[in-house]
């Protein structure tokens, strides 16, 4: 089944979230996500500097059958976007938690605590 | 859960990710779609395409059944074996399904049609068949494999014996024979070159592992969507269907209104259509830009406005194309015209399909 590392949180639209610990956080699609969506093949991330709300679209992820909307996971502002995936947008399937990260964000605190734990969002994968 | 092809335990124990087509529980792909259009493309993979519906049409009448259900002509049909691609109308020239027959004896037709319609279908050829008398039988304990790309052919020969072997490699394009027990063909849905096996169900399992020990891909209906895109094929309930007919859905071409005399279901319809000319017409689209077109989506153009019906991602082109129905005005290859891709207007190029065939680019990309 798909793979959920145990030191990421995720959030129920298939985001996951890193924390580096000096209020900064990473965040990707699960590969449970990246596997439902199939190849990618374009990735539009969003502009560094916006600000975003939690639940905010920011990003679309389409793959050879659909687009996707990604929703920012908590609520911050964008300090850099992975310019690889213009180029290689595969990197999602091959390593989502990895060199397929989408963004780094500047957390502004809110909704952080609604963020699922590896073992909740396995459930809710696994669920749906 | 949906219907299953003799192989679905097969399909899951090798990887394949399940999706419902049509009521029926059939793989999209083995892992990557993009990875199997390649291998199609460049050298060979096999399909399960065993939820289609195939149907032995027998009888002294057979000829004329099929004269009179199909709107292309089976009388175009002279040497056994040889195989037609048709519609098949109502009255009213709506599509109610797209086929392929072939002529296998002067009393016996072989016709295969699309899985989400093939009940319908029969019920529909079986009140056509009364006054024919002929003999209509559902050939459901066949399984049937679609070996496709440039090296699909070899592949499949040096499975056969000797001898079936040769007659399979000297089969013309669109002709099939009955070979040691299979029905194999050599037609497609993918632009490339290949086969079509017909075989009982039991034996089919041991084809695809054979031809998967051949370094054959194993491909899902994913892969054979954006194929059969790229050759620019229809595809029944997306780019046409009951509520369309052939001369707007760029398959003026498989329509024989020669002879006059032929009076096929939805010929008067369809002569009225000819006689207005069709006010609109199925094409190409190419897009340029980074968006991906899809099905639905609103086409904008001085002539009105026109929809997607079919669009994907090109794996061969890499870039958008698809198949759209647009007002007659507007459908001129050269032409630009805008695509709704998700709230935004992109400027797409009208062209004449297939947009790949045999591996080769069919579109002017700058």
């Amino acid at each position: 089944m798909s793979n959920v590392p145990a030191d990421l949180k995720y959030a129920r639209s298939h985001e996951w979230v890193r924390s580096r610990g000096d209020g900064l956080v990473e965040v990707g699609i699960s590969d449970h996500a990246q596997h439902a969506l199939g190849d990618l093949v374009f990735v539009e991330v969003p502009t560094v500097g916006r600000t975003l709300q939690q639940g905010e679209a920011c990003a679309v992820v389409e793959s050879v059958k659909a687009a996707s909307d990604v929703y920012a996971p908590v609520g911050g502002t964008v300090v850099a976007v992975n310019e690889a995936l213009a180029q290689a947008p595969e990197l999602v399937n091959q390593d989502p938690y990895g060199k397929g990260w989408l963004m780094r964000l500047k957390v502004d605190g809110a909704g952080a605590g609604e963020l699922l734990d590896a073992a909740a969002y396995t459930a809710l994968a696994d669920a749906g | 859960m949906g219907r299953r092809t003799p192989l679905h335990d097969l399909h899951v124990a090798q990887g394949a990710r399940i999706v419902d087509f049509g009521g029926w529980d059939m793989p999209v792909n083995y892992g990557s779609q993009i990875e199997e259009h390649h291998a199609v493309r460049r050298a060979a993979g096999v399909f399960d395409v065993s939820h289609m519906g195939v149907v032995d049409v027998r009888g002294p009448r057979a000829r004329d059944f099929l004269q009179r259900l199909l709107a292309n002509d089976v009388a175009r049909l002279t040497r056994p074996g040889k195989a037609l691609y048709s519609c098949m109308l109502r009255e009213d020239a709506g599509i109610l399904d797209d086929l392929i027959v072939y002529f296998l004896d002067p009393q016996w037709y072989r016709v295969v049609v699309n899985a989400g319609t093939r009940a319908a279908d029969l019920a529909w050829m079986r009140t056509q068949a009364a006054p024919f008398a002929v003999e209509l039988t559902e050939r459901a304990e066949l399984a049937m494999l679609a070996v496709q790309g440039p090296a699909a052919r070899a592949h499949l020969a040096a499975l056969l014996a000797p001898p079936d072997a040769q007659a399979a490699l000297a089969l013309p394009a669109f002709c099939g024979a009955a070979l040691g027990g299979w029905f194999v063909a050599r037609t497609g849905y993918t632009g490339e070159d290949g086969f079509e096996v017909m075989l009982p169900a039991g034996e089919a399992a041991a084809l695809w592992n054979a031809l998967r020990a051949r370094g054959v891909a194993p491909c899902g209906l994913g892969a054979r969507d954006t194929l059969r895109l790229e050759a620019g094929m229809d595809l029944y309930g997306s780019d046409m269907d009951a509520s369309t007919h052939p001369l707007e859905s760029n398959l003026a071409w498989t329509v024989a209104f020669e002879p006059a005399g032929r009076d096929f279901i939805g010929r008067a319809a369809l002569e009225a259509v000819r006689a207005a000319g069709s006010a609109r017409l199925l094409t190409g689209l190419l897009l340029g830009e980074r968006a991906v077109m899809r099905s639905h989506q609103r086409v904008v153009s001085t002539a009105g406005e026109g929809v997607v019906t079919s669009g994907t991602f090109s794996p061969t082109l890499a870039r958008s194309i698809a198949l759209a129905r647009l007002p007659a005005a507007a459908a001129t290859p050269g032409a630009t015209v805008q695509v709704d891709v998700r709230g935004k207007l992109w400027p797409a190029r009208v062209v004449n399909p297939p947009f790949v065939r045999h591996g080769q680019a069919q579109v002017d990309l700058e």
